[in-house]
């Protein structure tokens, strides 16, 4: 039944405190960390039971003050514990494109600004069980990485995350939920399929190019921005101070359109937009000059890092966004 | 979801530093129990914790749950060897310090280190059934400190020990007060809730319903505490310290025993030298009380015998206070029933020829009763008896043995043989045993008597003038009653060590201890239902009972515990001083028009403020450096948050 009522999305915003998602720092307040008794605790109470009935039946004063210290530092234990969670500010990071399949790096930063540090935190990322235990330093930020499975190409959100700890005595069990608004793009999982061969409307300089055999090296040239990491010849780098590029004579003329409708018509669309993927890895992998075509979208051909994200990222949210 | 929790103590194995606070704590809880048990019982639990030592050593896994169980009934079966039982109060707790060991031995995650953990707990509770002292209690503070310690060490596995300690000592710290007022408040209940183990009164020492030669003077070489006395003005003089214990009527030859008393009314006596005292008396499970002769007013639940006894309702099992009135100078009391006469003057048929016939000689020659009492202290005085706490073995006629062959012995004997020859003679005695003496504390001025003052002197019927006090030690050994014991003992007696003359500061120092150990037992240790009541009708809770007791508690517990939470979380929302600082130097130049935009950066902003504002240049570059260095530099820059914090005090913007 309180799942039912949880459903609803005010009374879920009053019992957790907050609304998700949570752009910004979040810092937590003392209403949203919750305090229970662990079933260690709950033995340490046994104990204390034990303890005092022998004081009274012994009439040992001497017990009766152990007993009560001990009662003492149990809650002073719970304070303690509600101590360190609250007022920690989590804010989330940037979490790197992956490829469906992977596992999305959520980022999140844990910020102490407390004097004391905050030893034994668990982040855990409730729906897939990703989690991290962090030791938080006086005045310092930890980062927390979780690793979350990516099954579907598009957005994922990063959902609830717990944030746990039992620290100082195990006797307590503190625990505070954030949503924060964090995402991350999951590009569709590729396929390694042949690259097809240029499209006839390729410009004239294309059918010359592929005569002369693709993947040759054939220079070095000043870097340019858009140049992908992979083409930079680092060997050279090392020797010189500047920056150089190698240059494939077979592909940097060739240009290539990868397109949607290319595919037989058996081909559902996730199958085409898995094959198209594989596809601007290859053609970014060759330095060929490639162009996306899908319906409604069309990317002109081009090459590097910033080209190749954007014809992923179309593929990723193709009939999404 | 299926993750398994790394938080959840069931998750987590035990490391080697687990492992050595375990030990550490398990050492100083076990060794107190250690000197009370059997040796082969000690050698059997260093032997467990060895063993899991050499285990962690080894890294190989613990024992098997069958082969601990199986140690563990071979060890119920020792202890039942040793102690014929298993359910005494001692053999429970060997037991329980036995599976301390193999717990230990078969613990393999954090969840186990914290039942040992707890069972610490325990053994420190066990440990006070048999001490509540002092250096019990320092003890016991340092073993909460090591125990928590080790507790905070399995909560935060990756902290360094000494900040693990700390945070123990902070958390024992902070839960003081909350013990304090549970202490204070908690409502005591008077008497156990059900029946304890037979032997849970054992060990308790003090003087007994029997005499026999050598066991007062074995009873005297114990330093122990018998008693304390605090009285209103002066105390009385030593010699006039005669603390009133059992009566013993019966004699069979050789021992003297107190035979059937019953209780009287109390009738105050006439008299003068009134002295008024409380007595702190320690438990000696048994139930007379000790108080000065003569007793003019009873304790609260004093009863009277009808040999001038004060007795408890019950045996004396816990530290006992009552307040209690005597008279140095009673008038007599005459009186005394026939069949008590008599009873005073039963001797067992035959034996100590000697002695009889020295008493036959007396009564021929002595007109009266006073007279013959004369020549008995006389002889007394100058037969040279020798004055021992080690007297020689006595054999079938011990009287005789002792006034004319071995001629030196304790108390009990000098009491024993004199009441022996007043009988012979016809003048009805008996024997009196109690503590003679005591030492005043010269810090609080309270008189501790001890088991060394054990004492034991007769009392003789005189016609016309009743039961008389008379001290046949004293008569024979003067030094005995003026200087005590150690004095006049034969040199090279065993003296218990503080009773011996030459180690005057030492007893200094015990006088000073004693004193503070004296406030601890009346305040602390003897804060039961009166003294609470005491308290809080002082404080202004009238006739409280539980109901108050328990309702004030829990509203002060309360309130104190929100107090600790709000205060720890309010210390949480103040920026640090850092930030402090740097709000103050914002404000002041936001006052002379330099005020920040919101993504300026403190670098950018102080260089425009002091283009600004150029007599303040070098101080303001010098805060935003300063700023720079302790919020983002390494930890030894942010020493400097002092230095900050004055300069941008003393920032002055003309």
């Amino acid at each position: 039944m309180i799942r039912a009522l949880l459903a609803d999305v005010r009374l879920r915003a009053w019992f957790y405190g907050y609304r998700a998602p949570e752009r910004g720092a979040i810092t937590l307040g003392q209403r949203r960390v919750y305090i229970l008794p662990t079933r260690l605790g709950w033995l340490y109470g046994a104990t204390l039971g034990i303890l005092l009935v022998g004081s009274i039946n012994y009439a040992l004063q001497l017990g009766f003050a152990l007993t009560f210290l001990l009662a003492g530092l149990g809650l002073v234990a719970m304070v303690h514990t509600t101590r360190n969670l609250a007022r920690l500010t989590v804010s989330a990071g940037r979490a790197e494109p992956v490829f469906a399949g992977e596992a999305a790096q959520f980022r999140l930063y844990l910020d102490n600004r407390a004097r004391f540090d905050r030893p034994a935190i668990l982040v855990r990322h409730q729906a897939s069980g990703a989690q991290v235990v962090l030791d938080l330093a006086p005045g310092a930020v930890a980062e927390a990485v979780l690793a979350v499975p990516a099954a579907k190409r598009g957005w994922l959100a990063l959902t609830r995350v717990l944030l746990e700890t039992r620290f100082p005595l195990g006797l307590f069990r503190a625990w505070s939920y954030v949503e924060p608004a964090a995402r991350c793009l999951v590009y569709p999982r590729p396929e390694r399929t042949p690259l097809p061969a240029p499209t006839p409307d390729a410009e004239a300089g294309a059918a010359r190019a592929q005569a002369q055999g693709s993947d040759d090296f054939s220079g070095l040239r000043a870097y340019q921005l858009q140049d992908s990491p992979r083409h930079v010849a680092w060997k050279a780098v090392a020797r010189s101070d500047d920056m150089l590029t190698k240059q494939f004579a077979g592909a940097a003329g060739i240009e290539l359109w990868l397109d949607w409708t290319r595919f037989a018509a058996t081909l559902d669309a996730e199958q085409r937009l898995s094959r198209l993927a594989g596809w601007v890895l290859a053609a970014e992998q060759s330095g060929a000059r490639y162009g996306l075509r899908l319906p409604g979208c069309t990317l002109a051909p081009d090459r590097g890092d910033a080209h190749h994200a954007a014809c992923l990222q179309a593929l990723a949210l193709y009939g999404i966004a | 979801m299926s993750m398994p929790h790394p938080l959840a103590p069931e998750q987590r194995a035990i490391t080697p530093r687990d492992l050595a606070g375990l030990l550490a704590a398990l050492v100083l809880v076990a060794a107190p129990h250690a000197l009370r048990m059997p040796w082969w019982l000690t050698l059997v639990v260093l032997g467990l914790y060895a063993w899991r030592v050499r285990i962690a050593l080894e890294r190989s896994a613990p024992p098997s749950h069958w082969l601990v169980l199986g140690i563990a009934l071979l060890a119920i079966g020792a202890v039942y060897l040793e102690y014929r039982t298993l359910f005494g109060r001692t053999s429970g707790i060997v037991l329980l310090v036995l599976f301390s060991g193999l717990k230990l031995a078969e613990m393999r995650t954090h969840r186990d280190a914290a039942v040992v953990a707890f069972l610490c707990y325990f053994l420190v509770m066990t440990n006070l059934l048999y001490t509540q002292s002092i250096p019990t209690a320092l003890l016991m503070g340092l073993t909460l400190v090591v125990v928590t310690g080790t507790l905070v060490g399995l909560a935060a596995p990756r902290r360094p020990v000494t900040a693990n300690l700390r945070s123990a000592g902070v958390l024992l710290a902070h839960a003081a007060p909350a013990a304090l007022i549970l202490f204070l408040l908690f409502p005591r209940v008077q008497g156990p809730l059900w029946g304890l183990p037979q032997d849970a009164y054992a060990g308790m020492t003090g003087l007994s319903d029997t005499m026999s030669p050598g066991n007062l003077s074995q009873l005297a070489q114990s330093d122990a505490i018998a008693f304390r006395a605090e009285f209103d003005g002066e105390p009385p003089p030593p010699r006039e310290r005669y603390w009133r214990g059992p009566v013993l009527w019966d004699f069979d030859g050789r021992t003297w025993r107190m035979g059937p008393g019953w209780l009287e009314e109390f009738a105050a006596p006439r008299g003068g030298g009134r002295y008024d005292y409380v007595v702190t008396l320690e438990p000696h499970n048994r139930t007379w009380l000790f108080a000065l002769e003569s007793v003019a007013r009873l304790p609260v639940r004093g009863r009277y015998t009808n040999d001038g006894m004060v007795v408890a309702t019950a045996p004396v099992r816990a530290r006992l206070r009552y307040d209690a009135a005597s008279l140095a100078r009673a008038e007599p009391v005459p009186f005394e029933r026939p069949d008590s006469l008599r009873r005073a003057l039963a001797l067992p048929e035959g034996g100590n020829a000697r002695a009889r016939a020295l008493a036959a000689g007396w009564r021929r020659t002595a007109p009266d009763e006073l007279q013959l009492l004369q020549r008995a202290i006389a002889f007394f005085r100058d037969s040279r008896l020798g004055y021992t706490l080690e007297p020689p073995l006595l054999g079938p006629d011990p009287v005789d043995e002792f006034l004319f062959d071995t001629r030196e012995g304790f108390c009990e004997h000098f009491s024993s043989a004199f009441v022996f020859l007043m009988r012979a003679a016809g003048v009805p005695a008996r024997v009196v045993t109690g503590y003679q003496g005591g030492e005043v504390n010269y810090v609080d001025r309270i008189i501790s008597v001890r088991q060394s003052d054990a004492h034991a002197w007769a009392e003789v019927h005189l016609p016309g003038r009743g039961w008389a006090r008379v001290d046949p030690t004293a008569a024979a050994v003067p030094g005995r009653v003026d200087a005590g014991l150690a004095r006049a003992v034969r040199a090279g007696d065993p003296v218990p060590l503080l009773m011996r003359p030459r180690l005057g500061w030492l007893r200094g120092l015990r006088s000073n201890w004693e004193a503070l150990a004296h406030r601890w037992n009346v305040w602390v240790l003897g804060y039961g239902a009166e003294r609470q009541r005491d308290l809080m009708s002082r404080i202004g809770m009238r006739d409280a009972d539980w109901r108050k007791l328990t309702a004030a508690m829990a509203s002060i517990l309360g309130a104190f515990t929100l107090l600790m939470l709000g205060w720890s979380l309010r210390r949480l929302s103040r920026p640090d001083p850092v930030q402090r600082a740097w709000q103050a130097f914002c404000r002041k130049l936001g006052a002379r028009g330099v005020a920040r935009a919101p993504a300026e950066g403190p670098r950018d902003y102080a260089e425009r403020a002091a283009a600004r504002l150029p007599e303040a240049a070098a101080s303001i570059r010098a805060i935003a450096a300063l700023y720079i260095a302790a919020r983002y530099g390494r930890a030894a820059a942010r020493g400097r948050i002092a230095e900050l914090a004055r300069r941008v005090r003393e920032l002055q913007l003309a």
